[in-house]
């Protein structure tokens, strides 16, 4: 599904990630995990074309995408969340998935502005599917208040559920288990799970909640300083001993 | 029930409106025509740089020039060839404009066009900036294309001007295209793809994530936008029928960017209120401009005055009321007469305690 | 062109530049703390040269006495100006900071054409500025020599405040981060006061400056000046004072340079600075000696 080849990310004199090998498959859901500062949320920026590589190749569905404007990096499938929610403040909840949508609507600003019938049919079929999407996590009540009025937990859903709307079939979500208690971060898990499923979806996820991680992911990667220190399954990265060191320090 | 009372509310103010505007004419007197119709242009233009600044959250300083573009083109395609010569005496003017002469409505579709195409093609370097990069770089090329007018002799007849071009904003044209504006305006911020414009504006890392093309977003508003200015700034120059290239400098995109303040940046009916707002307090208040013989005191009027209210007022907007009168929200009838009921309760309220302490009101 | 003419107009070339140097260091300076482009930074620079004139016109002060009055008078305008339209908005959006710089730009004009009055006023003639000085073939107003080295002793007298005081430690920590700065009880607003107050002050002296070499005052004077520096600061890499000069110097040459090799471009000479700018940002929109920015996600 998506592969990176010796990807290296650097800034100035600063090297935030250096040469990446990450391949995952499709269906499947893969953390990656490391200390602050490790270059975990860089290497997403540079997946998802916020980033151009300093060198190496990103590639989708067997198609070299290294360098590719973002908004042509979603429509070719990769959708994302922010570490740090970035919700359209002025937009409200629905309108916060309708944008996302607009990508698939494919409508000029002629039609839409003239609300031609052709855009009105289009129009119509993005706000049911926003709505049962913004259902399916408990979001429709809420649906014309303010995004940025919702409680925390709320607006880390809501920005899973934009990125859907865009159709993907690579999500990637950074920390959602961000500012969740125990048992929101269980409750997220499903839901990760069940989107999955029933969006068919393949998972790549930064997550510090490690029961989070080591619940959900098949395998994982571990960042340190922008290195690969480790890959593999849940028990390997445990016992791993770089690992430790990373997280723990040693001196 | 709700919504039909709102309708039947619309359509009662609104037709109010077209009798008035379509009457003005008869019963006004000059100078009062002059102000309802310049009112009107400041609407056009003002939802010009609200679509711009308050909707897609590019501020650009370089409204001017585009309704330079607008004014020169309209007044060149509708001046007969006479005029034309009688106005290009230093220099003819160049061949192919000289036998021209288009019906108005083509000339001033004509204007906005050329005002979109220079947006267009200032917009592939100047969109790539943010913030003040970009409100400098538009004044940038606001200035050089004020430079171009002046320096191209046998184009625009250079720092002489145009005189004598028709005086075709009448009320009726200028109400009618203000009203095409509001309308276009509130079609286009409330469909698909205005919501993108607006998280463009929100937060554009996030909307380029959701697949949002921000440069073509960009680019289609300030395309826009200055369509509306050129359309604006021709029907300026068919009001006051004597432009020169000075007229289109910072000042002028002062006044329309006060407007947008003034109203609320993001609001249809702000920029519509602060347009009147502003048109009948630029005219009312000339007199500070102007010699005054209060009684005793006599001054010899103090030019400058005037624009001193209007720069403390944008500053004050600012400093104290950032989103204006309107903030990002809409004119509606419910707003008005929960209002008008508070009040009234209020009244009631107040009537009542003041019988029972046997004050009479 | 021949030799002596064209050594005339590299001596006004350097006159010139020297005069934007100066002031777009104010732009920089301001720039480099708060991130703001000081728009009325052309309209302090107008009322310094006004207020220079009032001194020496409606006082019986000798030129050495008037000058350093008005340029502490215009340090305090630069102050006063940042207490009101700018410090209420530190934590607003960046387009209300703007819109306040514009509308602050606006009402110093129009009180200059209140008070002050629209028609141009002449500044006194001062003779050891005013004298014809010859070198060799090229002559040249003594002002204009006075000018470079007055900018060099500014550059100077800065560099020394920024790098060896500990206010302008305080000014490179409040320009790195201002929370920071903050959090490690920098008294922040101070710095930035004290940062106008220079900047106006160099402002003020580019004024002076300005109308011993083109001895004419109108309220609007500072408009296109002010715009040209701040497209000079720009271009050296805005926040850098070296680069300001950098800038001034080299849209003073350009200005000079263009219209003397080529006379048939002297209507255009107000849009150089504007496409130049317009390159610059296009090719390194970090300007020539800035650095580069990368956004946080």
């Amino acid at each position: 599904m998506i592969k990176t080849t010796d990807l290296n990310m650097r800034f100035g004199g600063l090297t935030a990630v250096s040469s990446l090998n990450m391949e995952i498959g499709k269906n499947e859901i893969v953390g990656l995990i490391g200390p602050n500062g490790a270059g975990k949320t860089t290497a997403f920026n540079a997946i998802t074309g916020v980033y151009k590589p300093s060198s190496g190749h990103i590639y989708f569905k067997g198609r070299d995408i290294s360098g590719f404007k973002p908004n042509r990096i979603t429509e070719l499938g990769i959708a994302r969340t922010f570490q740090n929610i970035r919700l359209w403040k002025d937009l409200n909840v629905i309108e916060n998935v309708l944008v996302a949508r607009h990508l698939r609507m494919g409508v000029g600003v002629f039609s839409s502005t003239l609300h031609l019938p052709g855009y009105m049919k289009k129009e119509k079929h993005s706000k049911e599917m926003a709505m049962s999407l913004l259902a399916s996590v408990g979001l429709a009540d809420e649906a014309h208040e303010a995004a940025t009025s919702l409680p925390y937990g709320k607006q880390r859903r809501l920005e899973i559920v934009r990125a859907l709307a865009t159709e993907p079939s690579l999500l990637l979500l950074d920390e959602p288990a961000a500012g969740m208690n125990p048992q929101e971060s269980i409750e997220l898990m499903d839901f990760i799970a069940k989107i999955r499923d029933d969006f068919d979806l393949t998972i790549l996820l930064i997550e510090h909640h490690m029961q989070v991680v080591m619940g959900i992911c098949k395998r994982m990667y571990v960042l340190d300083y922008g290195v690969t220190i480790a890959h593999g399954t849940p028990d390997e990265i445990r016992s791993n001993k770089k690992v430790i060191e990373a997280y723990l320090g040693v001196d | 029930m709700k919504l039909k009372r709102n309708t039947i509310l619309s359509i009662a103010a609104l037709s109010c409106l077209a009798i008035f505007l379509g009457f003005a004419d008869l019963f006004l007197g000059r100078f009062a025509i002059r102000i309802l119709n310049l009112s009107a242009i400041y609407i056009v233009l003002a939802l010009s740089l609200n679509i711009l600044n308050g909707f897609t959250g590019l501020f650009s300083l370089g409204h001017a020039g585009f309704m330079a573009v607008g004014a020169y083109v309209s007044a060149l395609l509708t001046m007969s060839p006479s005029q034309k010569e009688m106005n290009f005496f230093l220099e003819p003017i160049v061949p192919f404009l000289q036998n021209i002469q288009l019906p108005f409505v083509l000339a001033l579709i004509a204007a906005g066009l050329c005002a979109g195409i220079a947006a267009f093609i200032i917009g592939f370097p100047a969109l790539r900036l943010k913030d003040d990069y970009l409100a400098i770089a538009t004044l940038g090329f606001a200035e050089i294309i004020r430079v171009l007018l002046t320096n191209a002799q046998r184009l625009t007849n250079g720092a002489q001007g145009l005189k004598g071009i028709t005086k075709h904003s009448t009320t009726p044209v200028v109400w009618s295209v203000a009203a095409l504006s509001v309308l276009f305006t509130w079609a286009l911020t409330r469909s698909s793809y205005g919501r993108t414009m607006k998280a463009v504006r929100d937060d554009e890392i996030a909307a380029e994530a959701m697949g949002v093309n921000i440069t073509r977003v960009k680019s289609v508003s300030f395309v826009i936008s200055s369509f509306m200015a050129g359309v604006g700034g021709a029907l300026l120059g068919h009001m006051i029928t004597t432009i020169d290239p000075k007229m289109f400098m910072l000042p002028l995109t002062f006044n329309i960017l006060l407007i947008v303040v003034l109203g609320g940046n993001g609001s249809i009916s702000g920029s519509v209120i602060g347009a009147i707002v502003v048109t009948v307090l630029m005219e009312a208040l000339r007199f500070l401009d102007m010699p005054m013989n209060l009684l005793v005191i006599k001054t010899n009027g103090l030019p400058g005055l005037r624009m001193v209210m209007f720069s403390l007022l944008l500053m004050l907007v600012v400093l104290y009321r950032q989103r204006g009168l309107m903030g990002n929200r809409e004119f509606s009838w419910d707003a008005i007469i929960g209002a008008g009921k508070r009040v009234f309760s209020a009244g009631n309220r107040a009537h009542k305690n003041s019988s029972k302490n046997g004050i009479k009101p | 062109m021949d030799l002596a003419t064209f050594f005339q107009q590299l001596a006004n070339a350097v006159s010139l530049g020297s005069l934007y140097a100066l002031i777009a260091i104010g732009y920089t300076m301001v720039y480099g703390i708060l991130r703001l482009i000081n728009f009325a930074h052309g309209d302090v620079f107008m009322i310094g040269s006004y207020l220079a004139f009032y001194a020496i016109s409606a006082t019986a002060m000798p030129w050495w006495a008037a000058f350093p009055v008005a340029l502490c008078l215009t340090a305090a305008l630069g102050m006063g100006l940042e207490r009101i339209a700018y410090r209420p908005l530190r934590d607003s959006p960046k387009i209300s900071v703007m819109i306040s710089a514009i509308g602050a730009s606006f009402l110093l004009e129009n009180v200059g054409i209140v008070v002050f009055g629209g028609r141009p006023k002449s500044f006194p003639s001062i003779a050891l500025f005013d004298t014809v000085v010859k070198l060799g073939s090229v002559s040249v107003l003594s002002v204009s020599l006075f000018i470079p080295a007055i900018t060099a002793l500014s550059l100077l007298f800065l560099e020394y405040i920024v790098h060896n005081t500990k206010t302008g430690l305080a000014m490179r920590a409040v320009s790195t981060d201002l929370d920071a700065a903050r959090l490690m009880a920098v008294d922040v607003n101070r710095v930035i006061s004290f940062t106008f107050g220079l900047g106006s002050l160099l402002a003020g002296l580019g004024g002076i400056m300005w109308t011993m070499r083109y001895p004419q005052l109108n309220p609007l004077m500072g408009i296109m000046p002010g715009l040209k520096c701040f497209i000079a600061a720009v271009i050296g890499g805005i926040g850098n004072i070296q680069g300001a000069v950098l800038g001034g110097f080299l849209l003073g040459f350009l200005e000079i340079m263009i219209v003397a090799l080529l006379p048939e471009l002297t209507g255009y000479r107000d849009a150089f600075a504007f496409v130049l700018l317009i390159l610059v940002l296009l090719v390194k929109p970090s300007g020539l000696l800035g650095k580069k920015q990368t956004v946080k996600v």
